[in-house]
């Protein structure tokens, strides 16, 4: 599903985002990418939505090889991908209804499928009791299941989570892991950059470390270790 | 449906900057309706000149039908006359009267006697008027000869001069315009960046991201089209007997309501043409 081969990332002041990197990842696999801060897990996510191509290296996602992607199907790309961006990127002047509908928009779903689409993911997450709250009056949590039901709505092959249980407390962040793995579950593969040593422990999944840039320990059913 | 709710949150969030978008358009297209007016107007005048007798021979007081006769027939064997008309003293009170008609005081004194019988001669073409004119003042029986020749041209240098200005400030008008909205514009793709920069992480294609910016413009240019042309004919109906009575017996107004609608039809497009130019421009420059 995911394939990146020798990729690295170098950016203008000459730091290096991510070194020689070679991941294979399958299809419905849930991975744990996980590693400090600035270690290069979201310049990983970054590159798979083709925001930015790599120095060097193939990076291949599904049918798309984004080294040759040209700019005018990066969309279709993104189509395909589900991202729960780290600062969210919520739009603050839409509701959270609206803001789920947003990607149905984008692509052009007609309006009564992507109201009822839009209205299944609230439930899904939980959220149909707050579809018409702005973005500032949510939650920590809330936020994060608004997010979530964003990045489902064109119901994605892969799904992206840049640390979605940042600042939240461990009930909430358990909550939202096991939302991702019902996620899992349904076929998506899922993967979620983490710090959150708790929950990469409990959840024993395939674990992909980085430490300043480069790939220290891929295990399957692994722990959060970063020596 | 999207597409026309996006827009209408556009100018409704920031309606400071449609106002002057739509306002500038508007004056833009209020000048352009004026100019069209006058300039339909001043041909109006000049076809009209142009097919009136255009050198009126008054004769001596004296002078005989036969030899008036005779100079008819001088005139016309030139070969450039269109057509000869004899007015006599009679005819000639009529017209007097009718020109006067509100005026009980001018018709008391004048009589028939008083009035002098003419020849209207029309040519062809105007520029054989002179000669017409040269053969007619030369005969001993004429005592005036009027000439509209003059009148014409000068009518016609002074509707090129008009052209020329009009063309020049609706050019510099127009200028303003698309740099005034490719400016509201631009602002308002400025302040939407976040929202773009997550729309395109989303999976937005470029042009889903630029239509509302460019029907906004559109919008803006059809807007001030309109209400432009309603102001302008507004003032038009208005001014219509006022100008009538100005301009005599010219039969220039009322315009009909097909050319009304024409001009229309024309600053629509041309609004559209202005608007999508405009907000086309604004979305290179700031959309990259």
């Amino acid at each position: 599903m995911i394939q990146l081969e020798n990729v690295s990332k170098m950016f203008g002041s000459g730091a290096y985002g991510l070194t020689e990197i070679n991941l294979s990842i399958e299809k419905g696999e849930f991975v744990f990418i996980v590693g400090p801060t600035g270690s290069g897990k979201t310049t990983l996510f970054r590159l798979l939505i083709r925001e930015m191509l790599p120095s060097q290296g193939s990076i291949v996602v599904g049918d798309f090889d984004l080294i040759k992607l040209p700019h005018s199907r990066v969309s279709h790309l993104r189509k395909k991908i589900g991202v729960i961006f780290q600062d969210l990127k919520l739009i603050v002047d839409r509701t959270v209804f609206e803001n789920v509908l947003l990607p149905l928009e984008v692509v052009g779903v007609p309006v009564s499928e992507a109201i009822k689409r839009a209205e299944e993911l609230l439930g899904q997450v939980e959220l149909t009791a707050h579809r018409d709250k702005f973005p500032l009056q949510l939650s920590g949590g809330e936020l994060q299941r608004t997010a979530i039901a964003r990045s489902l709505a064109l119901s994605p092959e892969v799904l992206l989570a840049d640390e979605p249980t940042g600042n939240l407390d461990p009930t909430t962040s358990r909550e939202i892991v096991n939302l991702l793995g019902d996620i899992n579950k349904k076929g998506t593969t899922v993967l979620m950059a983490t710090h959150n040593a708790d929950i990469v422990n409990e959840f024993k999944k395939r674990v992909v470390a980085l430490q300043k840039g480069r790939i220290i320990k891929d295990e399957k059913k692994g722990k959060y270790e970063l020596d | 449906m999207s597409l026309i709710n996006t827009t209408w949150k556009h100018v409704r969030r920031s309606p400071y900057q449609s106002i002057a978008a739509i306002l500038i358009v508007m004056q833009t297209f209020f000048v352009v309706s004026m100019f069209i007016f006058l300039i339909v107007g001043s041909s109006r005048i000049i076809a009209f000149l142009e097919s009136q007798p255009q050198v009126t021979a008054f004769f001596e007081n004296e002078t005989k039908q036969e030899e008036m006769q005779v100079l008819k027939e001088a005139v016309k064997q030139t070969g450039k006359v269109s057509a000869t008309k004899f007015v006599s003293k009679e005819e000639a009170l009529k017209i007097y009267e009718e020109q006067n008609k509100d005026e009980p005081i001018l018709l008391e004194f004048v009589t028939a006697d008083i009035l002098p019988a003419s020849l209207e001669v029309s040519t062809y073409k105007i520029q054989d008027l002179s000669e017409i004119y040269t053969l007619l003042k030369n005969a001993p029986i004429v005592a005036e000869v009027i000439y509209q020749k003059d009148l014409v041209s000068k009518l016609t240098l002074w509707t090129n001069a008009l052209r020329t200005v009009g063309i020049t400030l609706i050019a510099v008008l127009g200028i303003s315009s698309v740099l005034i909205l490719v400016i509201v514009i631009g602002i308002k793709i400025s302040q939407k960046k976040t929202e773009i920069e997550i729309m395109r992480l989303l999976g937005a294609t470029s042009w889903y991201v630029r239509w509302p910016f460019i029907f906004e413009g559109m919008l803006y240019g059809v807007v001030g089209a309109v209400v432009a042309w309603c102001i302008a004919s507004g003032i038009l109906w208005y001014a219509t007997p006022f100008l009538n009575n100005f301009l005599g017996g010219v039969s220039v107004l009322p315009f009909s309501s097909i050319i009304l609608l024409e001009i229309l039809a024309v600053e629509i497009l041309l609004g559209i043409l202005l608007g999508v130019f405009s907000s086309f421009l604004a979305v290179l420059r700031y959309l990259k």
